[in-house]
C-alpha cells in the first residue's frame, strides 16, 4: 500500500517554509535532491507515444531525458535538453509545465510527472558541474546581429554560433537576458542560474555588447554596413499598457515593468546600501491587473502591510507560483476593474475605486463579456499602486522603419512571414515583438525557427 | 577606453563638466538628446543631456550639477576614470529649424544645454535672444560664450549679485510688454521656471518649447517612471520627449513625480556620507 503510494503522487517539490519566504528575495522552490529526482523519474510510465514531448514548444524528448535521470546520468540528460533549449534551468523554473508537457502526462491513475522539477535539477546539475561546449561548426565567415538579448535573442545566438556563425548581441540595458532580468524576480529565477546561462551562450562564441540601443545608438542599417548579413529582431514587449482611467500619473503609481526593472535589475530591495535605486512600498498595496503577481509577491518582502490584486477574469502565471504567492499572504479580488485613482493635497496616492463585474449576455460565439455591475463601485485604501495589465512591443528602438520592416499598428508587433519569421530582406523577428507578450518558451522556439532560416539564408547570401 | 572621462573642469562651486569617450553617441548625438548613466556597479540610472558632441575625436560633453548622491558620486570621477555605464544618445533630438527671431532661455545647470540649443539656432540663421538666470553670479555658467553668440543676452540672478535681479521668466515678461516679437521661446531649467516662461507667452500664443527632466529608470520606454500628461494625454518623456509644448504640459503632475524619492535622496547621501546613521 505504502509503496503504490509513492507510485500515485508526485514528490512534492522542497520550499522555503512560508515564514522564512517575506524575510528575503532568495528562490522559493528548492529544487529536488538526488533522492528526490529519482524517485519522481521513476513514476513515469516511459510512454512508446509521449504526449509531454508534443506538448512541448520544443519538442524535447521528455521520456529520453527522464530515462537518464534513472540511470543517473544527470549530466547526459542535461545535454539531451540542451540539444533543444539553451536555458534549460531557466525554463525548469518558469516554464508553464501545467499547460504543456505536464498536460500531456499520461499518467492517469497517479499525479503526473513534475517534468520541470526533473529538468531544473539535471541542468542545475550540469551547471554545477560545468556545461561542456558541444561541437562547432567551422566559421562560415558570416556575421550576424541579433537585437535584443532576451529568452529570444539568446537561443536565435546559441544556434547561431553552434553552426559556425559569428553572433553579436545587442541589449539596450546594462545587463543581459531581457525580461530574464528585468522581468522575472529572484525568488523565482535567481538571476545567478540566469548568469551561468548566458555564460554558457557566450561560450559558444557568440558576443554580447550592452548599453546599445538599436534604433538610437545605432540603426539596423549601420548593422549591414558594418558587415553584419542578417539581423534578428528579438526586442520583447517592453512598453507598459496604462488604464487611461483618471489618476494613473500620481505620485506611488508604478507599471510593472517600472516596479519590476526598479527590483530585478536595480535591486532596489537592497536600498541605499546595497542600490542607489529607491523604491517606495508602503502600507497597502494594490496590484491593478492580471499580470501583477510577481509584483504582488516582490511588494510583500519589500514590507507591504497588505497587498491585493484587482482583476478580470484568470491570474496570469504558473499554477505554483500562484498557489505560493497566496500562501505568502497576497489577497485576490477577481471579478474586478478599477475606475479610478484618487490622490491627497501632494499627489501621492491614497485610494482606488473599483467596480464589481458580473457576467453580460453571450455573444453571438457564445462570449460572455463581463460588464459593471451598477452601483457596485467600491473603495480600497492604498499607499503603492502596481498597474499590471498588459505590455506591448516598444517601439522606441525605432526599428519599425528600418529596411522596409512592416509594423502592425494596433498591436504594435513586427509583421514577419510565418514560415520564415522573414521581415524584410535580411532582417528576421521572432518572440514577443512578433506575437505580443506570450512565454519565455514561445520566444526560445521562435528564436530557434529563426535561426534555422537565417542559416538557410546566409548560406545563399 | 570607452566611457573614459577625458577632461573635467569645475565651472562652479558643485558644478561640473565632463568630456567622456563615446564615440558611438557622439556619432548619432542631435541637439536636445540625452544619456542616460550608471556611475558604478549598485549605482542607479540617471539621465544626463547632451551639451556638446564631437564626432571626430568620439566624445561628449555633459554637465551636471552634484545635488544627489549619483551626481555626487561622478563628481569625484576624475580624467582617466571609467563611467561604470553609459547608454545613448536617447530622447526625440529637437527641432532646429529657421523660425526667425528665437528666444532662449535657460535656468541653473541648464545653462548649459540653453548655450547648446542657442548656437544651433544660431548656425542656420535664427536671430537669438538669450535670458539665462541663476542663483548668485559664480553659477551662471556659459555666461561668456553665450555673450560672444547671441544677438542679445539677459542674466538674472536670484539674489541680485549680477544683472538683473530675478528669474528670466519676469524678463521675458518685460520683453513680450514693450512689444517685442518671438516666433519660438525655448526654455530649459527648473520645472518651476519653464511654468513661468509658458504662463508668460500663452497669452501671446507664442511657440513654446520646454525640455523636461523627469524621473527615468531605463530612458527607453519600458517603464514609464517619466510619464507626464501634456494636452491631456500621457506622454513618456523619455521617447515621446524630453521636448514638449509647453503650453500643454501639467507642470504641477512634473513637479509632485519629481519630489517621488525626496525622502530617499537625503538617505542616500547620507548613506554614501557615511554619518553611520543606521535609519
Amino acid at each position: 500500500m505504502q509503496k503504490l503510494d509513492v507510485r500515485l503522487k508526485q514528490i512534492p517539490m522542497p520550499e522555503l517554509p512560508v515564514e522564512k519566504r517575506l524575510q528575503t528575495f532568495d528562490e522559493v522552490a528548492l529544487g529536488y535532491s538526488e533522492e528526490q529526482a529519482l524517485a519522481e523519474a521513476a513514476r513515469c510510465l516511459q510512454c512508446t507515444h509521449p504526449l509531454c514531448v508534443e506538448m512541448c514548444p520544443l519538442r524535447i524528448d521528455v521520456p529520453g531525458f527522464i530515462k537518464l535521470v534513472r540511470q543517473g546520468n544527470y549530466v547526459e540528460a542535461a545535454q539531451k535538453i540542451r540539444q533543444e533549449n539553451c536555458m534549460p534551468a531557466v525554463c525548469g523554473r518558469v516554464c508553464p509545465q501545467e499547460r504543456l508537457c505536464v498536460l500531456g502526462c499520461k499518467n492517469v491513475i497517479g499525479d503526473p510527472i513534475n517534468i520541470g522539477g526533473l529538468e531544473r535539477f539535471v541542468a542545475d546539475y550540469e551547471l554545477e558541474t560545468g556545461v561542456t561546449i558541444p561541437d562547432i561548426a567551422p566559421s562560415t565567415g558570416r556575421s550576424v546581429a541579433i537585437v535584443g538579448s532576451g529568452p529570444a535573442g539568446l537561443s536565435a545566438a546559441a544556434e547561431l554560433a553552434k553552426r559556425g556563425h559569428h553572433v553579436v548581441v545587442f541589449e539596450a540595458l546594462h545587463e543581459p537576458g531581457g525580461v530574464l532580468t528585468y522581468g522575472i524576480p529572484e525568488f523565482r529565477l535567481p538571476k545567478k542560474v540566469v548568469k551561468q546561462e548566458i555564460d554558457y551562450v557566450r561560450r559558444l562564441g557568440v558576443e554580447i555588447k550592452t548599453n546599445i540601443v538599436i534604433g538610437r545608438t545605432l540603426t539596423i542599417d549601420d548593422l549591414f554596413d558594418e558587415g553584419f548579413k542578417a539581423v534578428f529582431i528579438g526586442s520583447g514587449a517592453g512598453l507598459p499598457k496604462l488604464l487611461g482611467i483618471p489618476g494613473e500619473n500620481l505620485c506611488g503609481v508604478y507599471t510593472l515593468n517600472e516596479f519590476l526593472l526598479r527590483v530585478n535589475l536595480m535591486r532596489a530591495h537592497l536600498f541605499p546600501r546595497g542600490s542607489k535605486t529607491p523604491i517606495r512600498v508602503r502600507g497597502r498595496v494594490a496590484i491593478l491587473g492580471a499580470r501583477g503577481m510577481d509584483a504582488a509577491r516582490a511588494a510583500l518582502r519589500l514590507g507591504a502591510e497588505e497587498v491585493c490584486i484587482f482583476y478580470q477574469r484568470k491570474l496570469v502565471g504558473r499554477v505554483d507560483d500562484i498557489r505560493r504567492g497566496i500562501e505568502e499572504g497576497v489577497k485576490l479580488q477577481p471579478s474586478t476593474k478599477p475606475v479610478k485613482l484618487l490622490g491627497d493635497e501632494n499627489r501621492w496616492v491614497k485610494l482606488v475605486e473599483l467596480v464589481k463585474l458580473k457576467p453580460g449576455q453571450p455573444d453571438k460565439t457564445g462570449k460572455t463579456k463581463l460588464i459593471p455591475v451598477l452601483g457596485s463601485e467600491f473603495l480600497y485604501s492604498a499607499e503603492t499602486v502596481v498597474i499590471a495589465t498588459d505590455h506591448v512591443p516598444n517601439t522606441v528602438a525605432a526599428i519599425k522603419t528600418a529596411r522596409n520592416v512592416k509594423v502592425d499598428e494596433k498591436r504594435r508587433t513586427i509583421i514577419v512571414d510565418p514560415e520564415t519569421l522573414m521581415a524584410a530582406d535580411g532582417v528576421f523577428a521572432g518572440g514577443d515583438v512578433v506575437s505580443g507578450a506570450a512565454s519565455v518558451i514561445e520566444a526560445i522556439k521562435a528564436g530557434k525557427r529563426a535561426a534555422q532560416s537565417i542559416h538557410a539564408y546566409l548560406m545563399k547570401h | 577606453m570607452e566611457n573614459e572621462i577625458v577632461y573635467k573642469e569645475e565651472l562652479a562651486p558643485e558644478i561640473k563638466l565632463m568630456k567622456v569617450r563615446a564615440p558611438l553617441i557622439a556619432r548619432k548625438a542631435k541637439s536636445g538628446q540625452f544619456v542616460i548613466l550608471r556611475v558604478s556597479e549598485d549605482g542607479e540610472r540617471i539621465p544626463l543631456t547632451l551639451i556638446d558632441w564631437d564626432p571626430k575625436n568620439g566624445t561628449i560633453t555633459l554637465v551636471f550639477r552634484e545635488v544627489g548622491a549619483t551626481t555626487k558620486e561622478l563628481g569625484k570621477l576624475n580624467v582617466g576614470d571609467v563611467i561604470h555605464d553609459l547608454v545613448g544618445p536617447l530622447g526625440k533630438p529637437g527641432e532646429i529649424t529657421l523660425y526667425g527671431r528665437v528666444c532662449v532661455i535657460g535656468g541653473g545647470i541648464a545653462i548649459a544645454a540653453a548655450y547648446e540649443r542657442a548656437k544651433k539656432l544660431k548656425e542656420i540663421g535664427n536671430n537669438v535672444v538669450a535670458i539665462i538666470g541663476a542663483r548668485t553670479a559664480e553659477q551662471l555658467i556659459f555666461r561668456d560664450e553665450l555673450k560672444g553668440l547671441v544677438d542679445k543676452l539677459y542674466v538674472t540672478t536670484d539674489d541680485g549679485s549680477e544683472g538683473i535681479k530675478g528669474y528670466p521668466s519676469d524678463v521675458l515678461k518685460g520683453l513680450l510688454e514693450s512689444g517685442e516679437k518671438f516666433n519660438l521661446v525655448y526654455a530649459v531649467g527648473p520645472e518651476a521656471l519653464m511654468k513661468a516662461v509658458s504662463e508668460v507667452t500663452k497669452p501671446y500664443k507664442i511657440k513654446t518649447i520646454v525640455s523636461l527632466n523627469s524621473l527615468m529608470v531605463d530612458g527607453t520606454g519600458m517603464c514609464g517612471c517619466c510619464r507626464v500628461t501634456v494636452g491631456g494625454k500621457t506622454m513618456f518623456t523619455c521617447v515621446d520627449g524630453p521636448e514638449f509644448d509647453g503650453h500643454l504640459v501639467d507642470f504641477e503632475e512634473l513637479m509632485a513625480r519629481l519630489r517621488m524619492y525626496e525622502e530617499e535622496e537625503k538617505l542616500a547621501i547620507k548613506v554614501m556620507e557615511g554619518c553611520g546613521c543606521r535609519s
